[in-house]
């Protein structure tokens, strides 16, 4: 990956300060981004933390408040019209037209982004044998199931052969086996040059990207490689395995070095603070004093604990101290 | 750049034709409409249901109910007793119109001083009160040598429309009703429909013009406009005889003109309003007093000031003079400058407020 061509070239989005408020609301609150070419990066945060939001303003459809973005070396939102030909875009909702046939939409948008007609050919039939669309060609769009959208919608959006590709919670309607192959279809298009942006709030697939910003009520509060984030989780985490989960979460969370209690199935994920000693003792004497049966385990630091770290601080220790 | 406004326009027709709903009322609305104003809703009224009291019982006085009744006008009922049992009936509403002949109907009908016959009219209702003053028109039943039967002051030749046929005035004007209609509703709503279901976030990343997108989506109903034209005009002169008296082009023409005005107030329409509820809300505003203040059901003349003000900013206003005139005058389209210099106005200026108004951008 690292010997692709457009892996040295400039970034493909440089963003600086970018700022959008509606009225009092601060969506997006000053957010820095440097997003390199041919690599799959991703935006990762709950509803309402900005990500929508951010990439409008990156692909020209708001203007922000504040801030300069350039986009495959163009000034946005002002030459945003020259960026189009060279951006794919898949909104968070399908998008496409449920009253016409595959078919049809895929032509439609060849024709708008001004295929000639060789090449809307050749294309239609290269994104038609790409993302298996060939059964459903005759089928209406809105008669299609959520994975079928979804690659109707991948093969519309990279019809014109995009060098940037941004793609917003393109698996939220999608079954699992579907979001496999759709990232499958994602790492193929990166092989050949493309970059892209998604967004999402799932943990397995920001854990697939090249890198990674976690959002948080419109600010970026970690940034990098997911397996760098996760080596340099600003926490201890211990995994406790435990009959009672609930008592012993109520009892670790009475201690002050504790940040979180995560709760995976029969087990919780404990993060403490970064200077706390033997963390695992720490937790087991407290839970063997308290009477709670329980396994602890000093653990590497999954995505979610990172993403906790990063966007659940506040709430978790505020509630730790109040208890 | 052509090959993207054919696309949209391709896409519309298409959606359009699998739209069974919408297609329907393209065909439907007019032929409604036309069925309502052609039939229902007759303005030259005949049948009212009247009642008598006849104090006279003289053989004249009987004359003069014979005449009332052979005019079509009125139909008597059974006559009523007294005064006071018509005014029952009238207010039961049995009855809408009622002819009283005094006990000194004789003696009236030879003087001059004094009215010879009463006539009691619900006024509730509009059209039955100005008929019904209509009758006192009507001459006294004339004998032979008894008396000269009183010669009008007036006589009313009606031009256009010799025989005074309600469809004749109705149908010209009800192209400009139908055609506002629709083609209000119909664009705004395309387009805020799009809106509404994300296509429009889609459409406004790829390289598409905001006029293509414009142009592409209006272009259809341009047509739509013509064919409901044509269905309106062809059902009007086979159904209820409507002359067309002047030229054809003239009349595509300003037809053509006003389906443009009104497509581009639909348009304005779609970017001030969030969904597809609001726009056929605010379309069916802007239809209300069109249909009253236009001049299609009331004269214009007649209208007090400010509601004629109201009527100039209306594109039906124009379109409505305009039709008249060369539909049932036959006038050629150059005479008729002023409304349609009057409705290219309306045309450039919405046209400009959508423009600037319909930006591909979000917010």
């Amino acid at each position: 990956m690292a010997t692709h061509p457009g892996a040295v070239l400039t970034p493909a989005i440089v963003a600086r300060g970018l700022t959008r408020r509606f009225g009092r609301v601060t969506a997006v609150d000053g957010i820095d981004l440097e997003i390199p070419r041919a690599r799959i990066y991703g935006f990762l945060g709950p509803n309402g933390s900005g990500k929508s939001t951010t990439i409008r303003m990156l692909c020209g459809l708001l203007h922000p408040s504040a801030g300069t973005v350039q986009v495959l070396g163009h000034e946005m939102p002002r030459d945003a019209e020259r960026l189009r030909p060279r951006l794919g875009y898949m909104t968070q909702k399908f998008s496409l037209w449920d009253d016409l046939t595959v078919a049809e939409n895929l032509d439609f948008m060849a024709r708008v982004f001004d295929l000639d007609r060789h090449r809307r050919r050749s294309r239609f039939e290269a994104v038609t044998d790409e993302y298996h669309l060939a059964p459903l060609l005759q089928q209406r769009a809105g008669t299609l199931s959520g994975g079928q959208r979804q690659r109707l919608a991948l093969a519309a959006a990279t019809l014109h052969e995009p060098e940037l590709l941004m793609l917003d919670e393109p698996t939220s309607a999608v079954d699992p086996q579907s979001r496999r192959d759709f990232w499958e279809s994602l790492f193929a298009l990166v092989a050949r040059g493309v970059t892209i942006l998604v967004s999402t709030h799932y943990m397995d697939e920001a854990e697939r990207c090249h890198e990674l910003a976690i959002l948080a009520d419109g600010r970026i509060v970690a940034q990098g490689a997911p397996k760098r984030l996760m080596g340099t989780i600003p926490a201890r985490v211990v995994e406790i395995e435990a009959e009672d989960t609930v008592q012993a979460r109520a009892v670790l969370l009475e201690d002050d070095a504790v940040l979180s209690v995560a709760q995976l199935g029969t087990r919780l994920h404990v993060l403490l603070r970064p200077d706390t000693p033997r963390p695992a003792e720490r937790c087991a004497d407290r839970l063997h004093d308290a009477g709670v049966a329980a396994r602890s385990t000093v653990v590497g630091a999954s995505l979610e604990d990172v993403f906790v770290a990063a966007t659940g601080f506040k709430l978790t220790s505020h509630v730790a101290a109040a208890d | 750049m052509l090959q993207r406004l054919f696309a949209i326009m391709n896409k519309e027709v298409r959606q359009l034709a699998r739209d069974r709903l919408t297609f329907g009322m393209i065909v439907g609305i007019p032929l409604l409409q036309m069925l309502l104003f052609g039939y229902a809703i007759n303005f030259d009224v005949r049948d009212i249901r009247g009642a008598v009291v006849d104090e006279a019982r003289t053989s004249h006085s009987r004359a003069l109910v014979a005449d009332l009744q052979a005019s079509g006008v009125v139909r008597f009922a059974a006559p009523s007793a007294s005064v006071s049992e018509l005014r029952r009936r009238l207010d039961a509403g049995e009855v809408s119109v009622g002819v009283v002949i005094p006990r000194d109907f004789e003696r009236r009908r030879l003087g001059a001083d004094r009215a010879v016959v009463q006539i009691l009219v619900d006024g509730s209702e509009p059209m039955i009160d100005s008929v019904a003053r209509g009758l006192v028109q009507m001459p006294l039943p004339a004998r032979d040598g008894e008396y000269r039967s009183r010669v009008p002051v007036f006589e009313v030749l009606t031009e256009y429309n010799p025989e005074r046929r309600t469809a004749v005035q109705v149908v010209p004007a009800l192209i400009g009703v139908i055609l506002n209609m629709t083609m209000v509703i119909f664009t705004s709503v395309a387009i805020v429909r799009e809106r509404e279901r994300g296509n429009l976030e889609l459409l406004i990343t790829t390289p598409i013009r905001s006029w293509e997108l414009m142009a592409g989506k209006l272009a259809p109903y341009v047509v739509i406009g013509l064919i409901q034209t044509t269905l309106v005009l062809v059902v009007g002169a086979y159904a209820f005889d409507v002359p067309i008296n002047g030229s054809l082009l003239d009349l595509y023409l300003a037809a053509a003109l006003f389906i443009a005005a009104t497509l581009t107030l639909g348009l304005v329409i779609s970017t001030l309003v969030k969904s597809q509820m609001q726009a056929f809300q605010l379309s069916f505003m802007t239809l209300l007093p069109s249909i009253l203040l236009s001049g299609f059901v009331f004269p214009f003349d007649g209208m007090p000031k400010p509601a004629q003000w109201i009527a100039q900013v209306l594109p039906l206003t124009h379109f409505v003079e305009m039709i008249r005139g060369v539909l049932l005058r036959g006038a050629p389209l150059t005479e008729m400058g002023m409304p349609a210099a009057k409705l290219a106005l309306f045309l450039a200026v919405t046209l400009a407020i959508a423009t600037l108004r319909f930006h591909k951008r979000l917010d």
